[in-house]
């Protein structure tokens, strides 16, 4: 179980939060249509470490930016987005 | 090779001999390329492609190279239900002609994979629940798939365990039942598989791990591993969990991301669940094995991780769930619980097809439902990889169709891997 260190809340439990997607898979209104699909349906999914954007959605409601290693589940840096 | 062809015969001739004359079912093989094809994962899909390769079309230069051990994947981590009562018909023809493998499937390979139809029961909570489910028996009717819509007194003579009570926590309203659907034993179709594709001389090469893809310009002409280069015509990725780490070495992303699905199981008991009980509308699936043990699953971690360990919450839920609809459960000890990395793509469902690299295919993308298909899902890739065209149960699978919005979307999800 990850401990999730909040920036505005301090350490909570991972049941707090939710995955949203990998942070290089956002889709942004203005993206031409091979870049939207791109970030919709492309992962690199790396058995290592990836920053992924999280939301503490049963906390403060803040969007995060969570840098964690997908094997070790080692969490690197938590900010806020 | 392997200790001859097992029967009754062979079996007693052991029991006069102490059985002792067994001898290993597949040997230890050895890389000795070129190949004409390299399947890259020695789960049961991979080893079930390696047979049909060499059993359906005469492809005998054939190898399985397994990072691990046979049976140490996600084929000895799942919970054994095999059914094919989908909503899409795409999944309902690809899992239909896998259910009819199944049923075969113990002679074919002359290995007891002890597959047991004894009925994959889906229970429907409230009326619009039973609609739901009468909507879809429907369809698979329509497909000439069976399913019967039973009503709360046949669930309740099906199981007489289940809490039946009107202020039940999950009241039960009824039922549909696949009764060709059931469970079978998860390392035995692994071994099985190995054995009989080794009787037709493909090489499975186990504790040999993929580092890298042979190029030449646009096209994959073998694999590198830590037991040297290996050189091959056709190269399958097989390694469900793994794809997106596999298929990376070769420069590519996939529309899958690798979360964590968990499983658990009881000690053993005398029979007291002879179906397999599921409710998607909790998402919490059990059945009891033969050796007597509940085995039971539910949702996966939500997000990404190839750590093959979960949260204990997840197990909590499933296991609250299922003790509430049978409460019996509460009075057993839970003597283990384990995880597997699950390819969870972008649809829900499975991935069989080429790749933009020439030479190279993938069949991936399982999420949580992969091992009721190990036997249409290695003939199909088996098909794809000898002649280069997909299968036409296959063709709707291929890589293609996230960019072309041609989805098969059972759950209706979207793009959410965390949301299935």
């Amino acid at each position: 179980m990850l401990l999730i260190p909040c920036p505005h809340c301090g350490p909570r439990i991972q049941e707090e939060f939710a995955y949203e997607r990998s942070a290089d898979s956002v889709v942004r209104l203005d993206d031409a249509p091979d870049v939207a699909m791109t970030a919709l349906f492309s992962r690199a999914n790396l058995r290592g470490e990836e920053a992924e954007i999280w939301v503490h959605a049963q906390g403060c409601g803040q969007w995060l930016r969570l840098t964690r290693d997908r094997m070790s589940h080692a969490i690197r840096s938590v900010e806020p987005l | 090779m392997g200790a001859g062809r097992y029967s009754a015969l062979s079996l007693l001739r052991g029991a006069l001999g102490g059985h002792r004359h067994w001898g290993r079912a597949w040997r230890a093989g050895e890389p000795r390329g070129p190949y004409d094809v390299i399947v890259i994962g020695g789960g049961g899909h991979g080893l079930a492609t390696a047979y049909y390769l060499a059993k359906d079309h005469g492809i005998r230069r054939v190898a399985v190279i397994e990072k691990g051990w046979i049976g140490g994947g996600n084929t000895g981590r799942n919970t054994t239900i095999v059914r094919s009562n989908y909503r899409q018909p795409q999944l309902q023809r690809l899992l239909e002609y896998s259910l009819k493998l199944w049923h075969g499937l113990s002679d074919e390979l002359n290995y007891n994979v002890m597959f047991s139809p004894r009925g994959a029961l889906f229970l429907g909570h409230s009326d619009a629940d039973m609609a739901r489910l009468a909507e879809r028996g429907d369809a698979l009717i329509a497909m000439g798939i069976d399913a019967d819509l039973i009503d709360r007194d046949a669930v309740a003579r099906l199981v007489p365990l289940f809490d039946m009570g009107r202020d039940a926590r999950w009241p039960i309203e009824g039922g549909l039942i696949q009764r060709r659907g059931g469970t079978a034993r998860h390392d035995a179709v692994a071994w099985g598989f190995a054995r009989a594709a080794d009787n037709l001389g493909v090489d499975i090469i186990e504790n040999c791990e993929v580092t890298g893809f042979l190029r030449e310009g646009n096209r994959v002409t073998g694999v590198r591993t830590t037991r040297g280069d290996i050189a091959a015509g056709r190269t399958g990725i097989c390694v469900a969990g793994n794809s997106g780490h596999v298929a990376g070495l070769a420069g590519l992303k996939l529309p899958i991301e690798s979360h964590t699905l968990q499983a658990w199981v009881t000690e053993p008991v005398k029979p007291m669940i002879d179906t397999v009980v599921m409710s998607q509308t909790l998402h919490c699936y059990f059945s009891q094995s033969d050796k007597g043990g509940i085995v039971g699953g539910g949702d996966p971690d939500f997000f990404p991780s190839y750590a093959q360990r979960g949260a204990p919450i997840r197990l909590e839920d499933s296991i609250a769930q299922a003790i509430s609809l049978v409460p019996a459960l509460s009075r057993l000890r839970m003597v283990r619980s384990w995880a597997g990395v699950t390819d969870m793509s972008f649809d829900g469902s499975p991935i069989i097809g080429e790749t933009p690299l020439d030479g190279l295919y993938l069949n991936g993308g399982w999420c949580y439902g992969g091992f009721k298909a190990t036997p249409g899902s290695g003939r199909l890739y088996a098909h794809l990889l000898a002649t280069g065209q997909s299968h036409p149960i296959a063709a709707p699978f291929d890589l293609a169709r996230f960019a072309q919005g041609r989805t098969i979307d059972e759950a209706g999800a979207g793009p959410m891997p965390q949301n299935r």
